[in-house]
Order: structure tokens, then C-alpha cells, then sequence
């Protein structure tokens, strides 16, 4: 029987505030155990939070950005559970009145994930094991997270991927998170049941935890898709349970049974008053967040006639779209913008951290200058070429490399000429096109190209060849 | 004249200097202490320290304000800096907190002279004083009998005269009753007028700091000093200024009394307030006798949700980061078992156990729920009342003091301790003002106290009224113990 795959997200984020989300310790990542602490975020006895304002914007600006509702009225919630990492005993959350709901990320197959809720929580701190101790560094206690809860929508191992890939490349692009997996924030969880294909009805679920990369996202849901698959083949039955994903092993075991679930006995947090977020402040935030990567591609594809290979591109990270968006302003083809920067300039910058920073020496406004160029016709395209190396090596404008004479073009007597010379200088070419060969065109084309330095124009040279050759 | 007023006198006039009296306060703690159990920390080096520097300034010819220089105390869940803060508890064994809680930090900057840390119930779950760690405090009036809780040790210092005033605090009449029972003035503010931080909680919606006095005037310049918006406490506002109208005539003032705050209160106690509202007719009040039916649910709503938010706040004494840890344990849980286990006394973990029975999955609607509800048709009750009148009258204790050890005798019921919070707990569950006074004492002598309840942030009316009265009504008696001046 072939059965389909059913998953839902739980992603946290850690929203990059300067300060923490109920005290004004530094979000910093690293430093030394237990230096980014205060008598709040160690919850010392007689403390009380102070809700980050900042908190609530990044969180409303990730539900806009996601095209979720935000609530008029939220409030903070305790959730009870006792761990080392945890120094008040409770992590403050957000149970029954979250920030954000019903939103939705739509994937390149047209399918929608629903967002069920975005929240708002703090995070908790870090045990650190050593030569058989324990010890807890709460540099992390208190960093804002926002939850991000999806519907079980997901039908196959590719749109989960795609999925964490948009939940990052738009939480970065607004500005609320790195996102960085490895460095623990972004942390997803993934609850993932089978069914038969075709049946409406949701099987039993497992939940996997500790997946620190997109790749292991990936191979964890294809083994518990197959474990599970086998199970109810082998007339077993999945059972509820939390899985930890095992990287060395590329296996999932199990972490605690549905038994052994918490009762977090959540009630409301005491220690602070009632969120009011009123629609003038959404509209405000609404009115400040930039244009969405999404709303870039429609109109890059649709606008611009930009292929939407290209398109996906240049809308990956921020910083390019930016760069592309400034470079094509007041451009006839943009595309020609979109292809110097996705040939010749994503040629210098390999790793995807490089292409996210888009340090690139040559300014958009001078990217724009060699475009219009080309775009009049003076510059020729191979020259174009050329000089933006030579511009993306030094940081100067493109006048700095191509003289008057280079846009000038040629006249036809030393067009005539550079032909002439260069039929003269091959003729075993010559000879080969005289007698069918078409290509050996190419080879007398490129001498002239070279006379010229790039200034000729190829298809008057081949005609003018054609001509001389023809004789 | 109030005590406060009549010492700022003596200091400004030089009859006596700041460093003299600290020291025959430090000295009758000396004296007194052993008896009376007031203080579980004396913190002398402090309050000379303060008091020296008050002597300076006024040897310098400089002004000092109507607080400077006056012998105080705190409650021990109020947080000091360098200075042990134990809630009574064996669980904060060596716990010294590194900063100050906001309405210390307020009175540090009046200029006071801080004489110690004052007794308590464990984490102030209690009604005598009896289940701290040290043991209870004794009332003045009668070695034989409590002080009264849960801050029982405040108001024990200052019947004894061992501090001008003490700041308490009231979760479910912790202020009111122990004043109650030892013949003095406690002041339990409006939820959200004075800054909780540095309080360390035993239910965060209920608890509020407040005043312990000799006299109303006292009251009423303390809570003017501590009634501040706090921006590290989300639910602070702070409130007016209670002493402007202090003085005022309350001709016309409307005073209800609701028939179920007189219920199953002894009679004695009942005649007293009764023979109060008299006294206020005669001076042009209004009294208003009307039903409170709501009054019957603010018990168990109280003990519901105190207990509930009690549990999740006390969670956090595992033995970690501060104070007591279990000596043997085998690894990480079993060491937070057994801390917890012996770091925490019976009342303290009879409460944990049931407020997180309370909050637990199948048991929390039937519970929790309910009484936040409850709660809800509680606040509204009083908003009607409120309407009608202009402040309530009522006992503050159904009885007085209790004598040593009933509570926790073998055939005392648990329950019994609880419902002795009956009058005092709606003021909490409604986030009311209330202030206790002393209008009688019983045929041994030992005090009897009313309370005045007021609109949220009204603590001027019942301060007002509570002034009044104690210029014509019954005079408190002093004790024998401590400082007279």
C-alpha cells in the first residue's frame, strides 16, 4: 500500500533585540558562562519581568510578514516545568491568547501552509556537561523567542525543506532573526504521522526533536516516514511518542512516551498586565516593513520578464534584492542588471553566508551607470563584461575602464580593414569556410575581436566577413 | 500628634540625636527579642550607620525629612542587599539577595534607620506567625498568645515598641490581622499602589506591601513615601497622597456594613465594630447596612488561586543557585526532591501540593477556572457596593489572638486557620485598600480591630475615616515592652 506523509512545524525563532525580553541584559550569543544575567533573567527571589516592547513588534512584524491576524488583546502566560535550565521553574509564554494566528507561507507548488499561531516566550539557558558535571550557563535564559506553529499541511520531505527555507529567508529578511540552526536559533520540531494515500483521516503522530540543520530535518522525516510506513505494514501501530533525531546514526529513538508527557498547568502570569495592541500600531509596523521576497518575485517575473530561476535569486536575501532594485532604477531592461549580478558577480561570492553579506565593491548606482551604457548601444556587450571585473576588483566606476574611443565604435573602412587583416592572417580558416565549413567563421571572428579589443560589434563582423569571403 | 511626627520633633529640636535613639531601640531588641521572637535578623551596623549620617546632617544645620532618621523594620520577604532574606525558611539558609526591593530603596532615599528583619510566616502562609522556620513571634499584650500572620514579627516589634513602623505585606490580611491582634495600625494597600519588586511572592496577584504603625498618621505618611509607580513592576501605579485630607471632617461620608462580614464573628468583635459604627453616626457618617451574598466564594476563590500561583512561584527553591540543598541525594532529581522535602515546612508544602492539584489537567476547570471566575463576580460585588457607599466597615479578625500552638494542636482541624481569614481575604481578592485600627479589646485584655475597606486607590477616604475615629474611639493600650518616648 502506499501512504502518505502528514507533518506539521513547531519552529522556534530567536528574535535578535538588542536586550532580553523581560530585563535589559544583552541578547548577545556567546560571552562567558553566566555574564549576560541580572537578578531577573535568574529569576532571583522577589524579581518581576518587564515585558521588551521591541519583543512584541519583532513578533507582530514576523505574523504581518506571514499573513497572519494579530491579536487586539494577548497576555503572557506561566507554563510550569521543573529543569536546571530553568532557573524561576516556569518559562513565560503565551498558552490561550497568542500574539498571532491564522497566517499562511505559500510554496512554489502553489500549496499553502497555514500558520495556526505565532507566540511570544523567553528562552531558557544551557547545560553544559564536564568531566561528569553538570554545570548551567543562563546567558540564554531570557533571550526572546517567538513559536511558530503550523498546521499539519505538509505532504512530502521537499516542502518541509522549502518550507524552513521561507520561514528563514523571510524572518531575515525583515530582520527579526538569523535564523542560524547551527547556533541554536532557529530550532524546529516536527511532528509527522502516516496515513493511507487517499484517506482523510490523521494517523498517530510522533514528534521529532534535536535536528540542527535543514539536511537533517530531511533525513530525519524520511527515516520516521519509513519506520513508520514499515510498522503499520508489519501490522504494528505507531505509538504517540517524542523522538530525538540521532545525527551519527541517522535514526530517531524515542525520548519520552505520551505517558510521560508534561503537565505544564499553565494559568495566567501574575507579574504582568494584558497586551493591547492597538490597529494603529500594526498598521504603523505594517507601513515599515519592507517589501516581502514574494512580493519582489511577483514583480521581478511579471514586471520585468526576469526568468524565475533569476528571480528566486536575487530575492534569497535582502541585500541583493536591495542591490538589484537600486542597480535597475530607471533601467529600460532590468534583466540585464539581473544578469551581470547573478553571472558575473554571484561568480565572487561562494558560500551562501557571502551571498546573504553581498559585499560587493562596485555600488548599485555604478552597476546602473555600465548598464545604460550597454543599453545605448556604445558599450558592447563582451567590453560590458570586462570592465565590470575590472570595476568589481577595484571599486571604481566604470568610466575608469573604458575610453571614449572604446564607445565610439568603429567605422567601416577599419572594420573592413581588421576583416581583411585577419582573412590575410588565417587562411587554412579562410579556406575551410570557402568550402562549407560554416564554424571556421568563428575562429577569423574571434581575430577581429581582438584587433578591435571589444570595441567591434560581432554581428557587423560576421556579415562583413561573410561579404569579404564571399568575393 | 502621630509617633513619627512627635520623633521627627525631637530630632529636629536636638533633645535627642538619631545615633541615641537607634541605640535604645538596638537595645530593647537586645532585651526583648528573646521573648518576643520579633526579629529573626538585627541588623546594627546598618542602623548606625544611618543614623550617623543623620546626625551629621543635622549637625550640619541641614533639614531632614519627616521620615529621616526613624527606627524601622522589614518584613524578611523583603528583599536586602548583603542582607540575609529568609522568609522564615529553612529553604533560604545563607540566601543574602544582591539588590534592594523597590519601597526599600524608596525609604533609603527618605533617609531611615533600618533595625532588622522582622518574623514571619514561612513565605507568609500563615495566620499566627507559627509556621516560620524560628519559630513564632508573641504578642506584646500576652506571651501566651500570637501576634498574629502572617507578619506577626512586624507587628509584635512595633506593639513592643522594638521600631517606630514596619513595612508588611498582606496576601490574605498578613498586614491586617497581626495589627489587629496586637492593638496597632495596618495599612493593606490597593493591588498595584505600592511596587512589588523585591516582595518575594507567595501568590503575585494577591501580595501588597504595607505599613504597620502605632497610629494612622504614621499609616498615612508611610504609604505616601512607598505609593509610587514602580516601571520594574508592571502592576504598580502608584496611588494619591493619603495625609493632604488626612485631617479632614467626614460628615455626610457614607459607611456600609454588610451583613456577612458580621456572620460567625464572636460577639465581643461584633460589638466592638458595631459600637464603631455609633461612634461614626455621631460624627455625621452615614451607615449603610446592606448584602454582600458574593463574601460567602472569597475563601475558597482566595485559597484557590493563592495556592495555585503560590506553587508556581516557589518552584524555583531546587537547591541550585541559593540557599539550602539537601546533604544526600542520588542525582539531579532525587537531590530537588529531598531539598525541597526538608527545606520547606508542612504548611508550605501542603499549599504547593494543593495549588498544583488546582492547576493540574482534569482538575483545573472544576478549580482554577471556577475561581477565577468567582473572583470576577467578587470584584464586581464590591464595584455595586461601591456605588452605594463611601467605605466599608468590618471585623478584622472574627476573634482575637489566638493563644500559642491552637492552630497546630492535634484537634485543631487545618481548616480552621483558613477560615480564621475570612474577613480579611475579599479585601485581597478584589485588590481593595483596607486598613485595620484598634476599636476594643476582650475580657483578657487583648486588642480587638476593625477594618475600613475603600474603593481601589482610595486608601485617602479609609485613612481619613480610620483618623477620625482614633481621635475619639478607643484608645489602643500601651505595652510594657520597649522604647517609650
Amino acid at each position: 500500500m502506499k501512504y502518505e506523509l502528514v507533518a506539521g512545524f513547531e519552529t522556534h525563532v530567536e528574535l535578535q533585540t538588542k536586550t532580553k525580553i523581560f530585563c535589559s541584559c544583552t541578547t548577545a550569543f556567546g560571552g562567558d558562562p553566566n555574564t549576560h544575567c541580572c537578578p531577573v533573567c535568574i529569576g532571583l527571589p522577589g524579581t518581576l519581568p518587564k515585558l521588551n516592547e521591541r519583543v512584541v513588534e519583532y513578533a507582530i512584524m514576523a505574523g504581518l510578514a506571514t499573513n497572519c491576524e494579530i491579536a487586539e488583546i494577548a497576555k503572557m502566560d506561566r507554563k510550569n516545568y521543573c529543569y536546571p535550565d530553568l532557573p524561576k521553574a516556569y518559562q513565560i509564554s503565551q498558552y490561550d491568547k497568542p500574539l498571532c494566528q491564522h497566517g499562511c507561507i505559500e510554496l512554489s507548488n502553489g500549496r499553502r501552509i497555514r500558520i495556526l499561531r505565532i507566540h511570544i516566550e523567553e528562552d531558557a539557558g544551557k547545560l553544559i556537561h564536564n568531566h561528569g558535571d553538570t554545570y548551567v550557563d543562563y546567558n540564554r535564559g531570557g533571550v526572546p523567542l517567538i513559536e511558530i506553529v503550523t498546521e499539519p499541511d505538509f505532504r512530502s520531505v521537499d516542502e518541509a525543506k522549502e518550507y524552513v527555507e521561507r520561514l528563514q529567508q523571510i524572518m531575515r529578511w525583515i530582520g527579526v532573526s538569523d535564523c542560524r540552526m547551527q547556533e541554536g536559533s532557529m530550532r524546529c520540531d516536527v511532528n509527522i504521522s502516516v496515513r493511507p494515500a487517499g484517506s482523510e483521516e490523521l494517523g498517530t503522530r510522533t514528534e521529532i526533536k534535536n535536528m540542527n540543520s535543514i539536511t537533517n530535518i530531511a533525513k530525519a522525516m524520511e527515516y520516521e516516514y519509513e519506520r513508520q510506513c514499515e510498522l503499520i505494514e508489519s501490522g504494528g501501530a505507531v505509538v504517540q511518542e517524542t523522538l530525538r533525531y540521532d545525527d551519527a546514526s541517522g535514526t530517531t529513538s524515542s525520548m519520552r512516551s505520551k505517558e510521560d508527557a508534561h503537565d505544564y498547568r499553565y494559568f495566567r502570569e501574575p507579574d504582568l498586565v494584558t497586551i493591547q495592541v492597538p490597529r494603529e500600531r500594526v498598521k504603523e509596523i505594517e507601513a515599515r516593513l519592507p517589501e516581502l521576497p514574494d512580493e519582489k518575485f511577483a514583480r521581478y517575473t511579471e514586471a520585468y520578464g526576469i526568468p524565475e530561476k533569476d528571480a528566486a535569486m536575487l530575492t534569497k536575501y535582502r541585500r541583493i534584492a536591495e542591490y538589484f532594485d537600486e542597480a535597475c532604477e530607471g533601467l529600460k531592461t532590468p534583466k540585464t542588471a539581473s544578469n551581470f549580478i547573478i553571472g558575473q558577480i554571484f561568480r565572487r561570492l561562494e558560500t551562501e553566508a557571502d551571498k546573504e553579506a553581498f559585499a560587493v565593491r562596485t555600488t548599485a548606482a555604478q552597476l546602473r551607470e555600465l548598464c545604460k551604457l550597454l543599453e545605448s548601444g556604445k558599450l558592447k556587450n563582451n567590453l560590458a563584461k570586462s570592465a565590470l571585473d575590472k570595476m568589481l576588483d577595484s571599486g571604481k566606476p566604470v568610466t575608469d575602464f573604458v575610453s571614449e574611443s572604446d564607445m565610439a565604435g568603429l567605422d567601416d573602412a577599419t572594420l573592413t580593414e581588421y576583416c581583411k587583416n585577419a582573412i590575410a592572417a588565417m587562411p587554412a580558416a579562410a579556406a575551410d569556410y570557402r568550402g562549407g565549413k560554416e564554424k571556421a567563421l568563428m575562429a577569423i571572428l574571434g581575430n577581429v575581436m581582438k584587433q578591435s579589443r571589444g570595441r567591434a560589434d560581432a554581428g557587423a563582423v560576421t556579415a562583413k566577413l561573410k561579404e569579404l569571403l564571399s568575393r | 500628634m502621630g509617633q513619627i511626627k512627635r520623633l521627627h520633633e525631637k530630632l529636629t529640636a536636638r533633645e535627642i540625636t538619631c545615633v541615641e535613639l537607634t541605640q535604645r531601640f538596638l537595645d530593647a531588641i537586645e532585651n526583648s527579642n528573646k521573648e518576643l521572637n520579633a526579629y529573626i535578623t538585627v541588623t546594627p551596623e546598618t542602623a548606625l550607620a544611618q543614623a550617623k549620617a543623620v546626625d551629621e546632617k543635622i549637625a550640619r544645620g541641614e533639614e531632614i525629612g519627616l521620615l529621616e532618621g526613624i527606627p524601622m523594620t522589614l518584613k524578611d520577604n523583603i528583599s536586602t542587599k548583603g542582607i540575609a532574606t529568609t522568609c522564615a525558611s529553612r529553604i533560604l539558609t545563607g540566601y543574602k539577595p544582591i539588590y534592594d526591593a523597590t519601597v526599600y530603596e524608596l525609604l533609603l532615599k527618605e533617609g531611615v534607620v533600618m533595625l532588622g528583619k522582622t518574623n514571619m510566616d514561612e513565605f507568609a502562609m500563615g495566620s499566627s506567625c507559627e509556621t516560620s522556620c524560628f519559630g513564632g513571634a508573641k504578642n506584646p499584650h500576652s506571651l501566651d498568645h500570637v501576634a498574629g500572620g502572617s507578619s506577626g514579627g512586624a507587628a509584635s516589634a512595633v506593639g513592643a515598641n522594638l521600631a517606630v513602623y514596619g513595612l508588611g505585606s498582606d496576601t490574605g490580611g498578613s498586614i491586617r490581622q497581626p495589627a489587629s491582634f496586637c492593638g496597632i495600625v495596618g495599612l493593606k494597600p490597593t493591588y498595584g499602589a505600592v511596587s512589588r519588586y523585591g516582595l518575594i511572592a507567595y501568590a503575585s496577584s494577591f501580595d501588597q506591601i504595607g505599613p504597620i504603625t502605632h497610629d494612622v498618621e504614621d499609616a498615612a505618611i508611610i504609604f505616601d513615601a512607598i505609593a509610587k509607580y514602580d516601571e520594574r513592576d508592571s502592576t504598580s501605579q502608584g496611588s494619591e497622597a493619603a495625609l493632604p485630607t488626612l485631617y479632614d471632617a467626614i460628615a455626610g461620608k457614607r459607611i456600609g456594613i454588610a451583613n456577612q462580614y458580621l456572620n460567625g464573628v464572636r460577639e465581643d468583635v461584633k460589638d466592638a465594630v458595631l459600637e464603631a459604627a455609633r461612634l461614626y453616626e455621631s460624627m455625621g457618617a452615614q451607615i449603610v447596612y446592606f448584602d454582600l451574598p458574593e463574601l460567602d466564594f472569597a475563601l475558597p476563590c482566595y485559597y484557590i488561586l493563592a495556592m495555585a500561583e503560590a506553587s508556581s512561584n516557589l518552584g524555583r527553591y531546587d537547591g541550585i543557585r541559593y540557599g539550602f540543598k539537601a546533604e544526600h541525594y542520588n542525582g539531579i532529581h532525587d537531590m530537588i526532591c529531598r531539598t525541597r522535602s526538608e527545606g520547606f515546612g508542612k504548611e508550605v508544602q501542603r499549599r504547593i501540593l494543593m495549588g498544583t492539584y488546582v492547576l493540574s489537567a482534569g482538575y483545573y476547570d472544576a478549580y482554577y477556572k471556577k475561581a477565577v471566575n468567582l473572583r470576577g463576580a467578587i470584584v464586581a460585588a464590591f464595584d455595586r457596593a461601591f456605588e452605594q457607599v463611601d467605605a466599608i466597615l468590618a471585623p478584622t479578625a472574627p476573634v482575637t489572638a489566638f493563644r500559642s500552638g491552637y492552630l497546630f494542636g492535634e484537634e485543631t482541624d487545618p481548616l480552621e486557620q483558613y477560615l480564621s481569614d475570612i474577613c480579611t481575604v475579599p479585601v485581597n481578592t478584589a485588590g481593595l485598600p483596607a486598613v485595620s485600627v484598634p476599636c476594643g479589646e476582650d475580657s483578657e485584655g487583648l486588642p480587638i480591630g476593625m477594618q475600613l475597606i475603600g474603593r481601589k486607590f482610595d486608601e485617602k477616604t479609609i485613612l481619613n475615616l480610620a483618623w477620625q475615629y482614633e481621635q475619639r474611639g478607643y484608645q489602643a493600650k500601651e505595652t510594657k515592652w520597649g522604647v517609650k518616648l
